[in-house]
């Protein structure tokens, strides 16, 4: 924690967990799935559900999924500037299991025809929780450069990571495993102190048993549709 | 980051150092940034409440509509004049308006140390700039121990009503800006919590009830008694009136009272102002209107 956490973030009101928090969400979940959004379907939970219009949860949304930061006065105009943009989405409430009170799940699809499925919490003062990538568990918050892998469970696929990683100089913060079941489907987030150059993801995107790749840079989160 | 008030005050007095520079020394360490830059990191947040004050638009109502408007109302009273509390109080009293109702029609501000608080520390500093005349650097160092008596406040008990009741949001916003108004005024690091101490006490056990759960009512006005409250804890810190549970054991009874809050009057607008029948017949009304997406 720092000073600029205590008196800050310059943001657009009301709500740093309603409103700024639901920015990064869709900021961070349009890095992820790593072009424009063509499709958003939003589904919001409990307090989201509940209160997020009257705190312009459903415009924050919709303006961190165009590329918005948290302190664009646009925000409020975000529904104008999706439809000039030809973005479209929609909202449903859900009752998901054991989420936190403000989460949301999205299901996105890119200009290209890419799909990723997101749930995400907004955990207070404007700080994130990426709670699942496609159905499996995850659990980031978007602060470092972050490759996400679903691979089959078998042996070697960590190692095969780790040494692509190592052989780049690029250190490992923090690294989760999660899967469905032994054999199964699973997934790896790695949290990096460096970002991970395209062909190292690209390499690991041809691997054997590997089945997705997904990455979040910190380069160009300044990028905007609009 | 300090984890106790008295820390803060006790390595100003090793160093010879003032509070905001000893609390500004820490915090760049563990940024890893320079002295300047972290002096311009918090230089640019006066600037951004600043340019939030002089935009504030006094035809804004928020989406509910249930806030907007009262600001220019204050503005218009103040310069008839005839006002009990005076000019500057006044002007304090305007601008915590103002800013709450920025925030709560969705323009930009700064959290500090929410959105919900973000009208208390700005009253308080840009009435002190127009009034007295202090620079924007020195306004700066007040910011900064403002902030450092937040660090220590997230650490012992909480910033959020959500976790705290209004306490923890305008109560510590309030403890901050007394922390700060003592700072601009030249007082020593044991004024300068003794005045946050005393403008967190004032506040302590205040419920966060919102109306809807929106950041709107009593939200918006709370800023203005936290605000008001932090000019009279730094006058009485700095008369030499102390408080007598130290400093860090009244944030420390802020988090008990805030964990033993029930959960209805913890930012779930289901007690307290929520629930009485003008709040619920508002919601109703509320509930009826078309879902607005063009405006704030």
């Amino acid at each position: 924690m720092t000073l600029i956490d205590i008196v800050g973030p310059v943001m657009v009101g009301p709500s740093s967990s309603h409103t700024a928090g639901a920015v990064r969400i869709g900021l961070i979940s349009r890095r992820l799935l790593g072009e424009p959004v063509a499709e958003a379907v939003i589904y919001m939970h409990g307090s989201f559900a509940a209160t997020g219009k009257g705190h312009g949860t459903d415009r924050a949304l919709v303006a961190g999924l165009l590329g918005m930061k948290v302190d664009d006065e646009r925000i409020p105009y975000s529904f104008k500037y999706a439809a000039d943009r030809g973005m479209a989405f929609s909202f449903h409430t859900i009752e998901l299991v054991d989420a936190h009170p403000n989460s949301v799940k999205l299901r996105l699809t890119g200009v290209t025809g890419k799909q990723l499925e997101i749930v995400a919490a907004s955990v207070g003062g404007g700080q994130i929780q990426i709670c699942e990538i496609d159905g499996l568990t995850a659990n980031f918050a978007g602060d470092y450069p972050t490759l996400v892998v679903h691979n089959q469970d078998r042996p070697g696929h960590v190692m095969s990571v780790t040494t692509l990683l190592a052989h780049r100089s690029i250190n490992i913060a923090t690294m989760q495993l999660f899967r469905d079941a032994r054999g199964g489907y699973a997934v790896m987030v790695v949290e990096c102190d460096q970002e991970i150059p395209q062909e190292a993801i690209d390499w690991l995107r041809r691997q054997e048993g590997i089945i997705k790749v997904t990455y979040l840079s910190k380069i160009g989160m300044e990028d905007c549709d609009v | 980051m300090y984890k106790s008030l008295a820390e803060i005050v006790e390595a100003e007095k090793m160093s010879g150092k003032s509070f905001w520079q000893v609390v500004l020394e820490d915090d760049i360490k563990e940024q890893g940034i320079t002295f300047d830059e972290g002096f311009a990191q918090m230089k640019g947040m006066y600037l951004a409440m600043k340019h939030a004050d002089e935009v504030y638009d006094g035809e804004l109502r928020s989406a509910s509509g249930m806030v907007g408007t009262d600001g220019g109302r204050l503005e218009r009273a103040r310069k008839s004049g005839t006002s009990i509390c005076g000019g500057f109080i006044m002007k304090v009293l305007e601008k915590a308006v103002k800013m709450g109702e920025s925030n709560a029609c969705m323009k930009r501000i700064v959290a500090a140390p929410t959105a919900g608080s973000c009208g208390v520390i700005p009253a308080v500093l840009i009435s002190m700039e127009e009034e007295f005349g202090y620079s924007e650097d020195d306004i700066t160092k007040g910011l900064i121990a403002a902030a450092g008596i937040g660090g220590v406040i997230a650490q012992r008990a909480f910033l959020a009503g959500a976790a705290g009741g209004c306490q923890a949001e305008i109560g510590s916003a309030s403890a901050m800006a007394a922390g700060a108004a003592a700072c601009l005024r030249g007082a020593d690091g044991q004024q300068i919590i003794q005045a946050a101490a005393i403008a967190l006490k004032n506040l302590l056990g205040l419920a966060c009830d919102p109306v809807g759960g929106l950041v709107e009512v009593p939200c918006v006005k709370r800023n203005t008694i936290g605000a008001v409250g932090a000019l009279t804890a730094a006058d009485m810190a700095l008369a030499g009136v102390y408080s007598r549970i130290v400093p860090d054991e009244v944030i420390d009874a802020m988090r008990s009272i805030g964990i033993a809050m029930p959960a209805c009057i913890k930012e779930t607008g289901s007690g307290g102002l929520a629930v009485t029948p003008c709040a619920r017949s508002m919601m109703q009304e509320l509930e009826k209107k078309k879902p607005d997406t063009e405006n704030c």
